[in-house]
Order: structure tokens, then C-alpha cells, then sequence
């Protein structure tokens, strides 16, 4: 160690060690650093007594400052059961419109509509209520069971078909085809009629054939002119909403094997500020008119006549 | 120009009786002589100076002490329950305030932009004149000097506080030194407490301080501010700069031979020597070897040495030089602000030349003025309206019971203003199209009522007539305008035109 060489230019000692020529200078760090060091430590033994730290057998050190992310976590709980209960209350208090009225209290039920939605009523009606196939789209201005925030609420109530005792949907769809009602060549002319309800092109052959049938058969729920019947959930033949499809196929399917929606009762389930909360929600959605259009309110309404 | 200073001859000379020695110098020679792996704090006194310099060294610390602490303490009157300090940064409310100009926490990149104009003009501070900031206006240059200047208010000048240091301790050894820790204390509170006022109200948040109702950032925020002013200002000092602060690294780069610096101008010194009054000054230097520059030094160096890492270009050491220069008769500037280049050029017999415009400064130069451009015309421009639009992405798009397509949006519209605006928005791109917002008739134009200071989310239904969805998407925009000022986005119509019936 007697010999070790100081560098030129700084005064510095070296290493020793050298790489083409390029020396290290052992250049020594300032006190200091050992202080901070040295606190570090210190800081450690603090954070020990301080805070949880140690395991143990069957449990931990818990640290006199008594952190403990799960009773954050609880208190947490409670602090949001404290705020749902406050909501609910202002809820059960409020009728449908003057929740809708009130934007606080409205962006509260959206929130527990939005909730409670997806986790019970996305699984036939879509994450975001579009529907699909055989289960209504509720974003849109069509309602087989009316579309005002009283109705809504009802539907959610007591279901359709549901067993509850005030169910909707007493009328059914009958199997024309399946049960042997109409012939085949009947249910395609009855087919050719309903796509010329809607205001589409159509044989006309089969049409004219068809009409007495239609008269017969389906005119009883659907209405002379097919524009349905809103009291009785019938759906409007005459609109652009069809929820079992729109094309010949479908309709044809529809007329054989008589498809009639089932909807659960929620009575039992929510409560009813959960209830109400729900229907402001799908209101919302839907566009949130007071009174939506409904399948048969419009009669004769030509596509594509202005928008809503 | 490099000028290599031998340091080796050097290494003697420390403690050799022959003057004071730079405390880096001390702290080399001790390194050596140990040989250990850390390197002890050589105290630094450094002894006051009277000169322009120093007087332009008070006024700014005075000038920015003052900033500092009344700045909090600004009333500026805004309208309803806004806060009327001129200056915050309102974490609670995210907006941050300042005088008439109010950000909000999207607009953040003002403040980067104004980072980024203050980097590019310490580069080109740096590289015309130095480092003036580590000299002049940093915080950590202007709390060592106001804590330097407590210090001599107890202990006295260099001379007395080293005595006192070296002394036995006594009782008035006790009070000096307890009564300097006591009021370093004092400035650090005073340092930690007047920042916390930028983030609250200060005359509710003083109130609160004091009776234990202050939120715990507040509390922590001193508490942590207090300890770092007073280990930095009162403790590390220098070690600050040289070991902690990245600038000095950095600044480095900036540098070049025609920055101007403070220069021992070596040509006119040497050879150095001590000159007895009835000598004459042929054949030596100016300098007479009498460390005035050494000891005034309060980052402990040589600014004989040439440039160095630990040199702030606090010009102290000019003020020290130009007194000892007056008394021996001889011109001042001996050390100076100068460059390389132009001492160079004179030792050379050559005439000094003083080049302010080089490429390095032009850049820097031109940089600065396109960001400074930029930003300002950002911010002349920049509307008090803003709007955007979510688009229901579940269901994208619904059919209506008349083949018409329906898409909802919600559009967030932040009113930056102070008073509450009528609105009218507005959707382009599909003709046809209706507007309806919950609880309104459908109508071309949707009109709410923009609160002041607040976004506002409104949910707007589109609906365009079946025979005007030509494409899958139709490129669209809203368009919002109240007042004078207005915005737009952009956004898509979804029609899922090629699946119609």
C-alpha cells in the first residue's frame, strides 16, 4: 500500500489498475454519504417499530402506527355503505320523474341501474341494451310493453310470462305451421304479406292470396292494418323493429314455430329503489322521451319520415 | 484553450504556513495522507467582501426572498367561490392560478412549454455568460448566502468564526453557536411554511397551521422543506452543488472558450509572488499571492486554478480581487468576467476579441424564440370552450321503429371562464341530422347552459333519416360556441349501412 501512485492532474490516488493507458483514480466519496448511510439504517429499525413488518408463526408484527390495508380496505366498505344507503333512501323518497329531474340523484341511479343491468339483465339483453334476436333492443323508440319510466318499471316488476300474477303477456304467438294450422303455401303467401306491411317489395300474387288469411288469422292481435296492439305487448308489423329478424326467413320461422319472449319477474329479487333505479337507467338509454313511440301508436307511418 | 494547472506541486503547499488554502486543496491533501474511503467536509469560511458584485448578490436575494415569501399573501378578486389568491395550485380543485391566467390539469403542457423555455434559456445564459444561475438565483446560492450572513451576525467574519471553531467550548461559545442554530431553524420553518401557502389559501391555511387543522400535506410539506433548508443552507452548502446537483455536469457541456466566465486572467498575474510596497512591478505579475481570492471563495476553491467544476461564477472572488488591486495600486480586474479565449489571445500579445454570436449561442438563440413563439401564440390562442366526444360504443348504433338510425354521444365540454355560458352545439357532416338531448325536442341545435369553471357532460341522441346512411361511417364533427369563442371535434356517425335490411 506504501507505493501507490497519485494521478497528475488531480492529486488523486489510483486503483492501481490500468486499461491502455487509462488509469482509475480511487477518487473517495464525501463523508456525507456515510451519514445518509448511516440514517438509512437508522430509518429502517424506525419504519420496524413503526409499521407492520415482521412475520411471525401464526401472525406479524403490526407496527405501532396500526396500518393495515385491510381495515383501510373496510373502512372503505363502510364508508361507501353509508353513501348507498343515504342514495337509496333518496330514492325511496323520489318518484321515477323526479329522479330523472334531479341530475345528482339521476347520475346515482345511472350508476346503480348501470351496475345492477350488467349483472342481470345483459345476459339476454346485451352489455349495452341492444338486444339481439328474441330479446328486445331497449336504446331504441320501440316498446312492445310501452316505453314511459311507469311502464319500464312495471315490466321490471312483474316480468312477461313470467308466473308472477299480474304477468305480462296473457297472448301468445301460435305455432301456425308447427301445430298445423296453416299449410305451407299458406304460411309463404302469409310471409310475401307481412314483408309488404313494412313497406317492402312483394309478390303481389301472394299477397292478394294472403290477405284473407291474414284477416283470419292474425288481424284478431296485430290489428286489420298489422300495426299491433301496445296494451297487449302485439308487436307493430308495419315499423322497421323486428325482433325476431326482418328478412323472409325469419318471418317465415316466426309464422311455423310461433316464438313468444319469456322476461323473469324482478319483484322478488330487487328492491324497489333497485327497481327504480333500473328503469331511470334503461330510460336513459333509450333517449330518455317521456313518451316514446310505441309499436302501434304510429299507424301507417311511412319509413324514413323524419326522426326522432 | 485549456489551461493545465499542475496540481502535484500543489499538494506541498497545503498547511505549509505560507496563506490560507482553498478548503478543496485541504481536502485533497487530507485524502491523500489517509488514504481513507471517505472524504471529511472541509469548513468553508468565507469572508465578506464589499464590491458591485456583492451588492448585486444582496439586491437579488432580497428581491427573490421577497418574491418568495409575499407572493402567497397576493390577493387577486374571481368571481363566486373561486379563491382569491393571485398565485395557487389548487390540487383540491385541480386548477392552478395564476393572476388572470387560470390552467386546468389538461393544459399541463404550459407548464412544460415553460420548462422547456427555461432550460433553453439557462443554455444560452450559460453559454454566453456562465453560470450565472448557479450564482445569482438559485435557491440553493441564495439560502447559503442569507445563512452565511446569519452565521457572521453571531460568530463574526472568517477570522472570528474559524477562532471560535478552533476554541474550547465556553459559554459564549454555547450562545453563538446555539443562537445561529436557532435562527437557521427559524429560516428554515420560515422557508418550509411559506411554501405550503402556494397550495391553500393562506391566510385560512395560517389559521389552521396553528391550531392543528391543517391538512397533513401541509404539515409534512414543512416539516420535510424545513430539514432539507437547513441541512443544504446551513450544512452541505457546497457539497450541495458539487456532489448532489446535476447541473453543474450539465452546464459544463454549455461551455465553450468564448463564455464568458469568471477568469483569473493568468497573462496579467504571473508569475504570482507577494510584493512589498516600495518594490517595483516590472518583471512579475499582478498578482501578490495574498489569497483575498481564496478565502472570499464560498465554494472553497482556487479561481487561480482556471475553471473549474465547483466554480458558480458568483464573481465574490472579482469584488475580493478589485479591493486588493485598488489598495496596491494597480488596475482592477485582475480576475474578471472573461473567456478563454480572450485570455488566451492576450497572453498571446494578441488582441482580445469578444465573440457573442457563434453557432452554439445562435441555436440556443433561435431555439428558445421558436418555443417562446410557440407557446405564446398556444396560449393567445387558446379558447376558453373545449369539447369532446365519447360515442356510445354498445350498441353503436340504433334502428328507430322508421328505419331512422340513432346514435348517442356524450360530449364533455369544459367552459374555462369565469361566467356561466349560453351554448349552442351543433352537429355537421350528415345532412338531415336531428339533435335531442334528454328532456328537449328534437332540434337542430342543442342549447345548454355551460356552468363557469366546470365541465359540463351532455348526452346527445343523433338521428338521421334512413336514406342518409350512404356508408358504414359518416365522418361528422360537433361544433360548440358560446359567446365569442367556440370548438369542435370530430367524430363518426355508425349506420351499419351494408347489414340494412
Amino acid at each position: 500500500m506504501s507505493d501507490r501512485e497519485l494521478d497528475d492532474h488531480t492529486g488523486t490516488e489510483t486503483t492501481g489498475h490500468e486499461w491502455d493507458g487509462i488509469k482509475e483514480l480511487d477518487t473517495p466519496l464525501p463523508r456525507w454519504w456515510l451519514w445518509v448511510w448511516y440514517g438509512s439504517i437508522l430509518w429502517a429499525f424506525v419504519y420496524w417499530i413503526a409499521m407492520p413488518a415482521w412475520p411471525g408463526i401464526s401472525g406479524y408484527t403490526k407496527g405501532v402506527l396500526g396500518m393495515s390495508d385491510r381495515a383501510e380496505v373496510v373502512r372503505e366498505l363502510d364508508g361507501l355503505k353509508a353513501h348507498r344507503q343515504a342514495g337509496e333512501a333518496k330514492l325511496r323518497n323520489a318518484s321515477l320523474q323526479q329522479i330523472e329531474a334531479d341530475p345528482e340523484l339521476q347520475a346515482y341511479a345511472m350508476q346503480v341501474g348501470q351496475s345492477v343491468f350488467g349483472d342481470n339483465c345483459a345476459t339476454c339483453h346485451g352489455a349495452g341494451g341492444g338486444g339481439g334476436k328474441g330479446y328486445p333492443n331497449l336504446r331504441d323508440d320501440v316498446w312492445l310493453w310501452g316505453g314511459s319510466l311507469d311502464q319500464i318499471r312495471h315490466t321490471i316488476e312483474v316480468g312477461v310470462r313470467s308466473g308472477h300474477a299480474q304477468a305480462l303477456g296473457e297472448t301468445v304467438m301460435p305455432a301456425f305451421g308447427r301445430d298445423g294450422m296453416l299449410t305451407g303455401a299458406q304460411i309463404a303467401d302469409l310471409t310475401e304479406y307481412v314483408v309488404a306491411l313494412s313497406h317492402r317489395k312483394a309478390d303481389v300474387a301472394a299477397v292478394t292470396r294472403a290477405r284473407q288469411t291474414f284477416a283470419d288469422q292474425c288481424a284478431a292481435c296485430h290489428g286489420p292494418a298489422g300495426t299491433g296492439d301496445p296494451a297487449r305487448g302485439v308487436p307493430n308489423l308495419t315499423d322497421a323493429e323486428w325482433l325476431y329478424g326482418s328478412d323472409r326467413a325469419a318471418i317465415t320461422e316466426q309464422l311455423v314455430n310461433g316464438r313468444n319472449g319469456v322476461m323473469p319477474t324482478w319483484q322478488a329479487r330487487f328492491s324497489p329503489e333497485t327497481i327504480k333505479a333500473l328503469a331511470v337507467y334503461v330510460h336513459a338509454n333509450a333517449g330518455g322521451e317521456a313518451e316514446p313511440v310505441q309499436a302501434a301508436a304510429k299507424e301507417g307511418v311511412a319509413p324514413g319520415a323524419g326522426g326522432r | 484553450m485549456t489551461v493545465v494547472i499542475d496540481n502535484t506541486k500543489k499538494h506541498a503547499a497545503a498547511g505549509d504556513g505560507r496563506g490560507p488554502v482553498s478548503a478543496a486543496q485541504k481536502a485533497r491533501a487530507k485524502g491523500d495522507a489517509k488514504g481513507g474511503l471517505y472524504k471529511p467536509r472541509e469548513p468553508i469560511y468565507p469572508k465578506l467582501v464589499h464590491g458591485p458584485w456583492r451588492r448585486i448578490k444582496w439586491a437579488l436575494l432580497i428581491a427573490m426572498l421577497a418574491i418568495y415569501y409575499v407572493t402567497p399573501w397576493i390577493r387577486w378578486e374571481r368571481p363566486g367561490a373561486l379563491p382569491d389568491q393571485a398565485v395557487l395550485v389548487d390540487f383540491d380543485g385541480g386548477r392552478f392560478y395564476f393572476f388572470w391566467i387560470q390552467l386546468w390539469p389538461q393544459e399541463v403542457y404550459f407548464i412544460t412549454g415553460l420548462l422547456v423555455m427555461a432550460a433553453l434559456a439557462l443554455f444560452l445564459v450559460t453559454a454566453l455568460f456562465g453560470r450565472l444561475w448557479c450564482g445569482y438565483a438559485c435557491p440553493q446560492t441564495v439560502w447559503t448566502d442569507l445563512y452565511i450572513y446569519v452565521e457572521r451576525l453571531f460568530e463574526g467574519d472568517r477570522n472570528a468564526r474559524m477562532r471560535l471553531a478552533a476554541a474550547p467550548m465556553s459559554f459564549d461559545k454555547l450562545w453563538r453557536k446555539g443562537g445561529k442554530h436557532l435562527v437557521w431553524l427559524g429560516v428554515a420553518f420560515g422557508t418550509g411554511g411559506a411554501w405550503i401557502f402556494y397550495f391553500h389559501d393562506a391566510p385560512t391555511l395560517i389559521r389552521n397551521f396553528w391550531i392543528g387543522q391543517a391538512p397533513m400535506t401541509a404539515y409534512v410539506s414543512c416539516a420535510v422543506l424545513t430539514a432539507t433548508t437547513y441541512a443544504f443552507a446551513g450544512h452541505m452548502r457546497e457539497q450541495v452543488c458539487t456532489y448532489m446537483c446535476p447541473w453543474p455536469r450539465i452546464q459544463g457541456a454549455m461551455l465553450d472558450d468564448h463564455s464568458l466566465q469568471v477568469t483569473y486572467r493568468f497573462d496579467r498575474g504571473e508569475p504570482r509572488g507577494p510584493h512589498k510596497k516600495n518594490q517595483g512591478w516590472e518583471g512579475r505579475g499582478d498578482c501578490i499571492d495574498c489569497h483575498a481570492c481564496v478565502v472570499a471563495c464560498p465554494m472553497g476553491i482556487d479561481i487561480r486554478d482556471g475553471p473549474q467544476l465547483e466554480c458558480i461564477n458568483c464573481g465574490l472572488c472579482i469584488d475580493a480581487c478589485d479591493e486588493i488591486m485598488v489598495k496596491v495600486g494597480r488596475p482592477k480586474a485582475l480576475i474578471a468576467f472573461d473567456t478563454d479565449f480572450a485570455v488566451a489571445a492576450r497572453n498571446r500579445g494578441e488582441k482580445p476579441r469578444i465573440k457573442l454570436l457563434r453557432p452554439r449561442t445562435a441555436y440556443y438563440a433561435v431555439a428558445l424564440t421558436l418555443v417562446s413563439g410557440l407557446m405564446l401564440w398556444g396560449f393567445l390562442n387558446r379558447s376558453t370552450l373545449d369539447i369532446h366526444a365519447l360515442r356510445d360504443r354498445n350498441p353503436t348504433f340504433v334502428r328507430l321503429h322508421d328505419g331512422a338510425i340513432r346514435n348517442a354521444y356524450t360530449l364533455k365540454i369544459a367552459n374555462r371562464g369565469f361566467e356561466p355560458a349560453p351554448a349552442e352545439i351543433r352537429f355537421t357532416g350528415v345532412p338531415g341530422a336531428h339533435l335531442r338531448t334528454p328532456g328537449e325536442a328534437p332540434s337542430d341545435v342543442v342549447r345548454v347552459v355551460l356552468l363557469p369553471n366546470e365541465v359540463r357532460a351532455v348526452r346527445v341522441f343523433v338521428t338521421i333519416p334512413a336514406d342518409a346512411a350512404s356508408a358504414e361511417s359518416l365522418p361528422a364533427a360537433f361544433s360548440v360556441k358560446a359567446g365569442g369563442t367556440d370548438a369542435a371535434t370530430k367524430t363518426v356517425f355508425l349506420t351499419g349501412a351494408p347489414k340494412s335490411p
